[in-house]
């Protein structure tokens, strides 16, 4: 009887030891299929131009100069703004007022706007500081990915908070040092870990993002004067991939492509980078 | 601004008592009115769609939520074609994607070599740095092709006449539809759930799961009954995670969902989603009602959230209570 | 750590109170425009080639036609483009004028196993009949009559629209309707419809993909896409009664044809055109601008920008594609911009 019983909980076992191994195995090819379309389609479209010449008419020679810059400065922008509102929102939920009704309220609409349709964070943005101002702009933009990034830090930030060992927090306030520096110098470093995730994925989640700015930055077919004012429309990845990528001319589908396989890339070597200070920071 | 001057202040080793408490309660305000202003973003986009909605609302009342009816030019709009569209494709993606992803993050934490932890992790989180649009393209370009002639044709052929699978397979045979959409939205969200879910698993204190083994539990037990429940009310955030992102995604779906209006009748049939249909239209809509429409169906998008995330509230107290 | 988020805090206040009070100051710079998809490509080729000339830039983005009218109404862009003309009132109710800028042409296409480019011959009237779904199969009876001798498989009709709302399909909808008064009773015109039957592709590619991967559909594009693709497509019966292939000597019999000097506003549909080789689905593309600037020096300088389009751009509108207008309707497009006017009252061009 206890015999029988084993070996079902070893068949149980590898079972589901084999069906881990099989999805992982599934993933990674739906991953590798996806990356050799991008590869072979955006490295036939990378070459030095790509990172000197702005957006070229079809036909004509050009890069995506103008809109790596744009994506660059509204990312970082966004980014600033998405951790600084994120991880403090995350941090008030976990530590201050997550059980009570209003922390459940915050938590819960922070959930539903995770689901926002980007496209409709876009035209709140536009009603806000597009409209009203009579123009489109890299600001607007920033601010608009910010939002979409923002309840992604926010439930990671929560999430990987009250994971932490509540022996921490009381290690530090028995220490006689306040709440607010228990936080930030004993929780904070040590969910780093997660925080990271959470801020990699927001990144990975606006780096892409065509609906959004589409309403709000719009796009601009040359570099901004001067070219770090984000006052004016500003050229960015997704937008030039968007309009590109469906259009007839094989010189604007190649760029589109190599915008493409940018997007991925930076996105790659951002994750990677990052776990690799995060590790080294672990170490010392 | 007195923000800005915290943070500087707060490191010094020696602080007096009064000024942390300051600090403190700096600190503690700060942290709510970041909360605050999630809460005031949220209603500022309902305000605006309610706003932005009524012309439409006033017109065609709640029964906009029942008709399937969808016509810009006699300008007679109802939200029930992309409502069903919606949640058969969201459903069918968490379906295909929350073993997938649970899966993945089981086998990075427990049985992947060592060495091959990171590059693994990595390249599944990388699946979700790839812009939306390509996924779209590829979905379109490639993936139809092949799904169309590996699993849609032989499906098609298969079925008799008259059998529930002819029903479910009826369409045109060129790999779009609800399902191929459905399984390109998976793709987009599993690297959401399988990064989450794996961060939440690495959290479990080491002693648990140890313990676990040492009393003689297979890898399965330990996960199943040990680390999993361990996590659970974090799982159920990067489901939501997942969730929120299939139900809103609009531009991968476009390209493969076939947008038509009405109900699909069959998994190969041509649907609409809610953002596919906001995305298809909101640009050329000029006819005030049909913008008012359009902005109506994201106000829709957001009751059916909310409707989801508040059955998932229930059942997550309903087990606790249990437990 | 804390210093970093620090640094991450002033900067996020600053950036944002630096940008928020500046997006009001905003207003000079660059000229920018945005609407129709169809124009684009030759719109970016003339601010390229103007850049070089006159180191002045002019930023035009492509949000559909729809998108175009409601910044130009919105006033967050300089003009507007759409390939769905405004009505005379519809341009007066929001003060805007309109003048047309270069004409294209949309091509119905295919996939017939074995079937080559002008090999089918249609009406406007089986065109709408399939796209209402009463002609389902290729070897329909109706189809066969002006098909005489040419063997039609027996295979079902898959038709492919656009599931954006675009300018194409408003141009197609309003040939449909023009020449079946069925489809105008049942579906009617506009940039999307209520289509009776058939699958939606996102764009002229997502409708050329579509059709490249189902046999026995039809869809309709653009005149590039269907170039590009080299895509097998229908002889379309013209006014005369003939049935002519679309090419851009066939764009340009159309426009030529055009009765623009009795065209209020340059409302102007160019279906159906009379005249020998005219393609009947053909339609220009429009500038909307506001009559009345507040910034004179910024609308001159968006009119001398097309004034020199006109001058020195029809070579690269050939290129990519595109008819470029009649001298006679260029010189009248000129007299229009006397309708645009200042703060002052006076015209700002010229």
């Amino acid at each position: 009887m206890s015999a029988a019983k084993l070996a079902r909980r070893r068949v149980g076992d590898i079972a589901f030891k084999v069906f881990c191994v099989l999805v992982t195995a599934l993933a990674l090819v739906a991953l590798a299929a996806i990356l050799w379309s991008l590869l072979v389609q955006g490295l036939g479209g990378l070459n030095p131009k790509v990172f000197v010449k702005e957006t070229p008419a079809p036909g004509s020679p050009g890069g995506l100069a103008n809109a790596i810059v744009g994506s660059i400065e509204m990312c970082l922008l966004a980014m600033v703004i998405a951790l600084t509102v994120g991880i403090l929102a995350g941090t008030w939920l976990a530590e201050y007022g997550g059980r009570s009704r209003y922390g459940a309220v915050v938590r819960f609409l922070n959930d539903v706007l995770l689901s926002a349709p980007s496209i409709l964070v876009g035209l709140f943005i536009y009603e806000l500081l597009v409209a009203p101002f009579h123009g489109f702009s890299g600001f607007a933009g920033s601010v608009a990915l910010a939002l979409l990034a923002v309840p992604v830090i926010t439930r990671t930030t929560e999430d990987v908070l009250l994971l932490q060992p509540t022996t921490l927090r009381e290690a530090g306030v028995g220490l006689g040092a306040p709440l607010s520096y228990v936080i930030r110098q004993v929780l904070w470093r040590s969910a780093r870990g997660g925080l990271l995730t959470g801020a990699l994925l927001a990144f990975a989640r606006i780096s892409g993002e065509t609906a959004p700015l589409l309403f709000t930055a719009l796009n601009n077919q040359f570099f901004n004067k001067p070219w770090f004012d984000l006052r004016q429309q500003t050229a960015n990845l997704p937008v030039v991939i968007f309009n590109y990528a469906l259009s007839a001319y094989d010189d604007w589908r190649k760029l589109a492509w190599a915008g493409a396989l940018l997007i991925a890339a930076t996105v790659l070597a951002v994750t990677v980078v990052a776990r690799i200070v995060a590790q080294e920071q672990r170490r010392s | 601004m007195s923000e800005t001057t915290l943070p500087a202040a707060a490191p010094g080793r020696r602080r007096s008592a009064p000024r942390g408490a300051l600090i403190g309660q700096l600190f503690e305000g700060l942290c709510f009115a970041a909360a605050t202003l999630l809460l005031a973003s949220l209603g500022g986009i309902i305000v605006s769609l309610i706003i932005g909605g009524w012309p439409a609302l006033s017109k065609f009342g709640v029964g906009f939520l029942w008709s399937s009816a969808w016509n810009p030019v006699t300008d007679v709009y109802g939200a029930a074609g992309p409502i069903v569209g919606t949640v058969i494709t969201a459903a069918l993606a968490l379906i295909l994607a929350l073993p997938v992803a649970g899966g993945v993050a089981f086998f990075l934490t427990e049985l992947c070599p060592a060495p091959l932890r990171r590059p693994i992790g990595t390249a599944v989180e990388l699946l979700a740095g790839i812009p939306s649009i390509v996924y779209g393209m590829w979905g379109l370009f490639v993936f139809a092709p092949l799904f169309a002639r590996w699993i849609q044709l032989p499906l098609m052929s298969a079925a008799k006449p008259g059998s529930l699978l002819e029903a479910l397979t009826t369409g045109i045979p060129n790999g779009s539809g609800i399902l191929p959409a459905s399984i390109i939205l998976a793709i987009m969200i599993l690297p959401f759930m399988a990064a989450t879910l794996r961060e939440l698993l690495l959290t479990v204190p080491a002693a648990v799961r140890e313990s676990a083994y040492g009393l003689g539990a297979t890898t399965a037990e330990v996960v199943l009954s040990v680390t999993l429940p361990y996590v659970r009310q974090g799982a159920i955030g990067a489901v939501m995670l997942g969730l929120g992102r299939a139900l809103g995604e609009t531009m991968a779906v476009t390209f493969i969902i076939g947008n038509s209006h009405a109900f699909p009748k069959s998994l190969f049939d041509s649907g609409s989603t809610i953002a596919s249909t906001i995305a298809n239209e909101f640009t050329e809509a000029t006819s005030p009602v049909h913008t008012a429409a359009l902005i109506s169906l994201g106000l829709v998008l957001f009751l059916i959230t909310f409707v989801v995330l508040g059955l998932a509230r229930l059942m997550l107290r309903q087990q606790g209570a249990k437990l | 750590m804390l210093k970093t988020l620090g640094a991450a805090v002033g900067a996020a206040l600053g950036a944002a109170l630096i940008a928020g009070a500046a997006t009001q100051a905003v207003a000079a710079g660059a000229m920018s425009g945005a609407g129709a998809t169809f124009p684009a490509p030759v719109y970016a080729k003339w601010a390229e080639a103007y850049k070089a000339q006159t180191q002045t830039t002019l930023n035009y983005q492509p949000i559909g036609s729809g998108g175009g009218i409601k910044q130009i109404e919105a006033n967050t862009v300089d003009f507007g483009a759409s390939d769905k003309p405004l009505k005379p009132e519809e341009q007066a109710a929001n003060g805007l004028v309109m003048f047309p800028t270069v004409v294209g042409g949309i091509v119905p296409v295919m996939n017939l196993p074995g079937f080559k480019p002008g090999q089918l011959k249609l009406t406007g009237a089986q065109l709408a009949d399939i796209y209402r779904g009463v002609i389902k199969k290729w070897d329909d009876p109706l189809l066969a009559r002006t098909n005489p001798g040419v063997k039609l498989p027996n295979l079902p009709i898959t038709v492919i629209h656009r599931s954006d709302g675009s300018g194409t399909t408003f141009l197609f909808t309003s040939f449909l309707s023009l020449q079946a008064e069925h489809w105008a009773k049942e579906v009617g015109a506009n940039d999307s419809v209520a289509w009776p039957v058939g699958q939606g592709g996102k764009g002229n590619d997502g409708v050329a993909a579509f059709v490249k991967q189902t046999p026995g559909s039809i869809g309709y594009v653009e005149y590039i896409y269907a170039a590009q693709n080299s895509m097998t497509y229908a002889l379309m019966q013209d006014k005369a009664g003939q049935f002519i292939a679309p090419t851009a000597a066939s764009f340009k019999a159309a426009a030529a044809n055009a009765k623009w000097t009795s065209a209020p506003g340059f409302y102007l549909l160019l279906l159906d055109q009379p005249g020998a080789n005219a393609w009947p689905i053909t339609g220009a593309t429009f500038i909307l601008m506001h009559a009345k600037q507040a910034d004179a020096a910024k609308a001159k300088e968006v009119l001398s920008f097309f004034d020199w389009c006109y001058k020195n751009g029809d070579g690269d509108a050939d290129k990519l594609f595109y008819v470029p207008l009649p001298a006679n309707v260029k010189a009248l497009i000129r007299k229009s911009w006397s309708k645009v006017v200042g703060p002052d009252g006076k015209p700002v061009y010229k």
